[in-house]
C-alpha cells in the first residue's frame, strides 16, 4: 500500500502518521501543500494533525484552500480514500469532503490526555481491526474538537452508520459524544482523537494500531 | 557595502533625543557605567549607541553580578560537548548522539502580560535549541506563582499556562515535566522558567562565531517590528505600580513562523550554507551581531534599510533593540547563497542580507547614509561591567521548635488539598505531551520520557528546586535541588548526564540577596561535582523583587538523564500485594517541610541536609537493581506520605505504613526512595542492599482500597477525589 501525508506549513503530527502507516507495512510519501498533484498510485491520503497555517482564520480554513487541497479532492472524487486526524479532519470538514464542523472545546482550553472511544461501526476499512461496541484508549490532544453538525446531517450519519467513533466520557462538548465521521462512501474518515500516539507498546498502549494495519489489509485486496 | 564617505563617526542626528543623566537612568545605565563608555569610545555615544550599549550591559544580557560566581559552577566531563557560553549546552547520548538543552526564564514579561510573556519564553528556549542544529524534543517548565488568594494569580495561572501551551502546543514540541508552586513571595513577581532539549548529531552542531572576512551577514525568519524595545532592560530592573506602563516592552509571540523557521533552519543546515548562526533574543539584532563578532574575533557592519520591517518609519535604535520574535542571524557562505535563499522562500519566511563580516574590531551601524553607531565590536561584551557585589551569608536558621501532633490523614489532606500538592493535570492537559509520539512517561509523577527517535534510548528530564529550603539555607538548599533532580532520574531508571541551571533571585545589590545567590551557586556547584551533572547551560534572572519585596530563591534546576533501553526503564505502578520498601535514612526532619507549610503555615527551622555521597549511592543502587523494582519514586516535600500516596493513587491501590510518626511519614531527609515490589523481589533487594551497606527497609504495602498510615485511615477514592479536585477548585 502507498499512503501520501500531506504536509502544511503548521502540521505537526505528519512524521507521528508516516510512521504508523510505515509500522503497519505502508509505503509513505510525504506531499508538500504547495503540490498540486499526488503522486502515481496512492491508495491513501493523510491529512496530519497539527496546526497548519497557524490554525489562522478557522483551524483548517486556508489549508482546505491551498493546492495540494485540489488533488486531494480529486482522489476523494475518483473513490480515494483519505484519513484526517486532528487537524486533519478539520481540513476534511472545511474542504466539505465530510460534513459538520470543529468548534472549539466546551471548556475554551486545549486538552490533552487519553480517552476511550467506543467503536460504532467495524464497517469500513479504516474500523474493520475493531469489533461493533468495542472500548478503544486512544488520545486527543486539540483545542477545536467540538464536533456539530445540524440535526439533518446528524440523522443522516446515523441512518448510513457513518459514526465511527463515540467519546464514552465526552470531553469537548461534541453534539451525540461524536469522534470520528465517515463520509458516504466510507472511504474518507475523520476523526479528532490520534490514533498513530496510540500505536506502540511504548505508547503506553496499541488500540491505535488495528486501524492502521486494518488499512493495509483492506487496501491491499480492494 | 561600503561606509559613507562624508558620514562623520558617531555624528548626532537632529531627530535623536539628546544623552542626558534622565536618559542615561532610563536606559539603566549607572553613572560610572556611562562614564565607561565615554572611556570606551572617546566621546559622548549617539543614541543608538547609548541603546546598543544598555542591551548589551544590562544584567540580562552581560551577567554582571553573576559571572564572577558561575565561573565557579563545574561544567566539564566526558560527556560534554559544549558547556556554558553557547545558546545551549549539548552532551554526548553515545551512538554520534547529542541533547541540546537549556532552561531560561522570562518572569518580568510574563507578569506584565502573561499569556504573550510565557509563549515568547516557551519561543525563545526552543530557538536557543534549534540554532544550535537540534530538533527539539522535549520541553517542561518551572512557575511559581502568588499566594492563591491573591488577586493577580488566578489570572496569571490561567494566562501562562495558556501561553505555554499555545506555543509549545502549536510548534509541536511535546512537554513532559515541571513544577508548579505558589507562595505569597511571588505575589509581585511570578517565575517562568522554560526549559527545551532537542536532539542533534554530534558532529552537526551549529555555533556562534564567526569566521572569514566579507561573509554575508544574513537575516533570516520574521520581519522586525518595534515589539520589545527595551525588553531586556526592563528584565534587569525591579517593579513597582508603574508596570503597566511597560506593557508594550513585551514581545508577541508566533509559534507558526518559529515552526517554519525550525524546519527551514534545519533544512538550511543540511545544505552546509551556514558558517555561524545566532538567534536574536533579548536585545535581539544588537546583541546577536555582537556575539557571532565577538566570538569570531571579527567585526560586523550591518545596512538597517535592509532589515526586513512590518513597521513604517522604524529608527536604527528601534531596529537595534526591537525583540520581534522569531528571527534569526546567520553568516553565510556566499556561494551557498541561492540554495541557501530558496529554502526559505520556500517556507515562506524572510531570507535577507543585511551585512557583513569586517576585519576591523568595528560594531559598524549605518542607516540610510547614515552612521547610526561606530563602535569597538569587542568592548561591547569584553568590557562589560563586572561586579563583585558585596554578599552576606545567609544567618543558620534558629532550630525548629516542637511541631504538635496532628492526625496523619488530615496532614495528608492539608497537602493534596493544597495547590502545591495537588494533582497538576489541570495545567498539564493543556500542553500536548505526546506529539512526534515518542513519549513514553508524560508529566504527572516523576521524570518525564522520550524515546530517541527510531532508536531504543530514552531520555528523562526533570524540574526541581525546593525555594524554601534555599531561603533557610542557600547552601545546602542549593544542594537539594541538584539532588532531587539526581534522585527522580534514577527513579525512572536513567542515568544522569547533565543540568541546566535558571537562577532566580532578588536584587543583587542586596547584600542578604547577593548572599543567597553566593550560597546558592556553592551548594549547586559542590552537588553537581559529586553526582556528576556538570551544568551545561543556564540563565540568570536577578532584580526579581516588586516594591522592594524579594521573591523566595529560586534557583531552578533541569537534569537530563539517558535510559539505554525500554528494558531499563522504570515505568510501572504500584499494584495489589507490593511489598513497599524505604531506601535511605529517615530522621525525620521537619524543618522548612511541606507539612510545617501547609498545615501550620509555618516557614521555621533549618532545611534538610544533603548527603550528596548518599545521594550518590542510592541512586545508582536504584539503576543497578532496576529489574527487580515495579515502581520507584524519590521522596521529596510530603515525605513518605506523600509519596506513598501518590505511588498509590497512580496505581490505583490502597496502601499501608507501619509508623505512624508524623517525623517518619511527612520528615523530609534527603537520599530516599520508596520502591513497589513484589515480595520476592523484595527479598532479593534487601539482601543486595544488606550487600552494599545501605539502609533499606520495608515500612508498609500496597493493598486494599484504604490509605492507612499508623492507626488513621482513609479511603483511597476521597482521597484522590480531593487530590485531582483541588488544583482545579483553586485556580479553575
Amino acid at each position: 500500500m502507498h499512503a501520501a501525508v500531506l504536509v502544511f506549513p503548521g502540521s505537526n503530527c505528519d512524521r507521528d502518521l508516516a510512521v504508523a502507516f510505515e509500522k503497519a507495512g505502508a509505503r509513505v510519501s510525504m506531499v508538500w501543500h504547495k503540490d498540486t498533484v499526488l503522486p502515481d498510485g496512492i491508495d491513501i491520503v493523510g491529512i496530519p494533525g497539527g496546526f497548519s497555517y497557524g490554525d489562522y482564520l478557522r483551524c483548517g480554513a486556508i489549508a482546505a484552500n491551498s493546492p495540494i487541497c485540489g488533488a486531494l479532492r480529486g482522489h476523494v472524487d475518483r473513490g480515494g480514500f483519505a484519513l484526517g486526524i486532528c487537524n486533519g479532519f478539520q481540513v476534511l470538514t472545511e474542504t466539505r469532503l465530510l460534513p459538520g464542523a470543529l468548534r472549539r472545546n466546551a471548556n475554551l482550553k486545549y486538552i490533552c490526555k487519553p480517552v476511550d472511544l467506543r467503536v460504532e461501526t467495524a464497517d469500513s476499512a479504516f474500523t474493520a481491526g475493531y469489533s461493533e461496541g468495542q472500548e478503544i484508549t486512544v488520545p486527543i490532544a486539540h483545542h477545536d474538537g467540538n464536533y456539530f453538525a445540524a440535526d439533518d446531517t446528524l440523522r443522516a450519519l446515523n441512518d448510513q452508520d457513518r459514526v465511527a467513533f463515540r467519546y464514552v466520557k465526552n470531553p469537548n462538548g461534541s453534539v451525540e459524544d461524536i469522534a470520528g465521521v465517515l463520509s458516504e462512501n466510507r472511504r474518507v474518515l475523520g476523526m479528532m482523537p490520534h490514533p498513530e500516539r496510540m500505536a506502540e507498546p511504548a505508547h503506553g498502549g496499541t488500540d491505535g494500531q488495528a486501524m492502521f494495519r486494518a488499512l493495509i489489509e483492506q487496501l491491499a485486496t480492494a | 557595502m561600503s561606509t559613507p564617505a562624508h558620514a562623520p563617526r558617531g555624528k548626532q542626528h537632529m531627530d535623536e533625543p539628546k544623552i542626558t543623566t534622565d536618559l542615561i537612568e532610563a536606559h539603566g545605565l549607572k553613572p560610572d557605567e556611562y562614564d565607561r563608555i565615554l572611556e570606551i569610545i572617546g566621546r559622548e555615544p549617539t543614541f543608538t549607541e547609548l541603546g546598543i550599549f544598555s542591551a548589551m550591559w544590562n544584567e540580562h544580557c552581560s551577567y554582571k553580578s553573576s559571572k564572577k560566581w558561575l565561573r565557579t559552577l563545574p561544567t566539564e566531563g566526558p560527556q560534554v560537548i559544549c558547556g556554558p557560553g553557547e545558546n545551549a549546552g549539548v552532551v554526548d547520548i553515545g551512538d554520534g548522539q547529542a541533547v541540546v538543552f537549556k532552561m531560561e526564564s522570562h518572569n518580568h514579561p510574563s507578569y506584565i502580560e502573561p499569556y504573550q510573556g510565557a509563549a515568547t519564553g516557551v519561543g525563545g528556549i526552543l530557538r536557543d535549541v534549534f540554532t544550535m542544529g537540534a530538533r527539539p524534543i522535549a520541553a517542561m517548565n518551572s512557575l511559581s506563582f502568588g499566594e492563591i488568594s491573591h488577586p493577580k494569580t488566578r489570572q496569571l495561572v490561567h494566562g501562562v499556562v495558556e501561553g505555554v501551551g499555545g506555543y509549545g502546543n502549536c510548534f509541536g514540541v511535546p512537554t513532559v515535566g515541571g513544577e508548579v508552586r505558589f507562595h505569597a513571595a511571588y505575589n509581585g513577581n511570578c517565575l517562568v522558567n522554560a526549559f527545551a532539549a532537542g536532539l542533534a548529531d554530534a558532529d552537526k552542531i551549529f555555533y556562534s562565531a564567526a569566521s572569514g572576512v566579507g561573509m554575508p551577514v544574513v537575516y533570516l525568519g520574521a520581519k522586525t517590528g518595534r515589539d520589545g524595545v527595551g525588553g531586556a532592560t526592563m528584565a534587569s530592573a525591579e517593579f513597582d505600580e508603574s508596570i503597566e506602563e511597560k506593557r508594550p516592552t513585551v514581545q508577541v509571540g508566533d509559534p507558526f513562523t518559529e515552526k517554519r523557521l525550525m524546519e527551514a533552519t534545519l533544512e538550511l543546515m543540511a545544505t552546509g550554507a551556514v558558517i555561524s548562526i545566532q538567534d536574536m533574543g533579548a536585545a535581539g539584532l544588537t546583541c546577536s551581531a555582537v556575539e557571532m563578532g565577538d566570538k569570531g574575533g571579527l567585526g560586523v557592519q550591518l545596512q538597517l534599510d535592509d532589515v526586513p520591517q512590518r513597521e513604517e518609519a522604524m529608527t536604527a535604535y528601534e531596529m537595534m533593540l526591537s525583540e520581534s520574535q522569531e528571527r534569526m542571524l546567520m553568516v553565510l557562505r556566499p556561494e551557498k547563497e541561492a540554495e541557501a535563499r530558496a529554502v526559505f522562500e520556500k517556507w515562506d519566511l524572510d531570507f535577507a542580507i543585511v551585512g557583513e563580516t569586517i576585519a576591523e574590531d568595528r560594531f559598524l551601524i549605518l542607516h540610510g547614509n547614515d552612521v547610526k553607531a561606530d563602535l569597538p565590536l569587542s568592548k561591547l561584551s569584553s568590557a562589560a561591567p563586572e561586579y563583585d557585589r558585596p554578599w552576606a551569608p545567609t544567618e543558620a536558621p534558629e532550630p525548629l521548635d516542637d511541631v504538635p501532633g496532628v492526625d496523619p490523614i488530615d496532614a495528608l489532606k492539608a497537602l493534596i488539598g493544597s495547590p502545591n500538592y495537588a494533582a497538576k493535570q489541570w495545567v498539564y492537559e493543556q500542553y500536548d505531551t505526546m506529539v512526534m509520539a515518542d513519549t513514553v512517561q508524560t508529566p504527572g509523577l516523576g521524570a518525564g520520557i522520550v524515546r530517541v527517535h527510531g532508536t531504543d534510548k530514552h531520555l528523562a528530564f526533570t524540574s526541581d528546586v525546593t525555594p524554601r529550603y534555599v531561603r533557610a539555607n542557600p547552601v545546602e538548599g542549593g544542594k537539594q535541588a541538584v539532588a532531587e533532580a539526581y534522585r527522580n532520574l534514577c527513579a525512572v531508571g536513567a542515568r544522569p548526564l547533565a543540568t541546566t541551571d535558571n537562577l532566580n533571585f532578588g536584587n543583587p545589590e542586596k547584600p542578604e540577596i547577593m548572599g543567597q545567590f553566593v550560597g546558592a551557586i556553592q551548594g549547586i556547584g559542590e552537588a553537581c561535582r559529586v553526582l556528576d551533572t556538570p551544568i551545561v547551560s543556564g540563565n540568570v534572572s536577578l532584580y526579581n523583587e516588586t516594591d522592594g519585596q524579594g521573591i523566595l530563591p529560586t534557583p531552578t534546576i533541569c537534569a537530563v538523564g539517558l535510559i539505554d533501553g525500554p528494558e531499563q526503564a522504570i515505568t510501572g505502578c504500584a499494584r495489589d500485594g507490593h511489598v513497599a520498601l524505604l531506601l535511605g535514612e529517615t530522621q525525620g526532619h521537619l524543618g522548612q517541610s511541606a507539612l510545617l507549610y501547609e498545615v501550620f503555615n509555618r516557614e521555621d527551622g533549618d532545611a534538610p541536609h544533603v548527603d550528596l555521597e548518599a545521594e550518590r549511592a542510592h541512586g545508582e543502587f536504584i539503576r543497578a537493581n532496576h529489574e527487580m523494582i515495579k515502581a520507584c519514586t524519590d521522596l521529596a516535600d510530603g515525605g513518605l506520605a506523600l509519596a506513598a500516596f501518590e505511588m498509590a493513587e497512580a496505581g490505583g491501590v490502597g496502601v499501608q505504613l507501619d509508623d505512624g510518626d508524623m517525623g517518619q511519614l511527612f520528615g523530609e531527609d534527603q537520599a530516599r526512595y520508596l520502591i513497589a515490589c513484589n515480595f520476592d523481589q523484595a527479598e532479593a533487594l534487601m539482601i543486595a542492599a544488606g550487600r552494599a551497606g545501605l539502609p533499606l527497609k520495608t515500612v508498609g504495602k500496597f493493598t486494599g482500597s484504604n490509605v492507612r498510615m499508623g492507626g488513621a485511615e482513609a479511603p483511597l477514592s476521597e482521597l484522590a477525589a480531593l487530590y485531582r479536585g483541588a488544583f482545579e477548585a483553586a485556580v479553575g
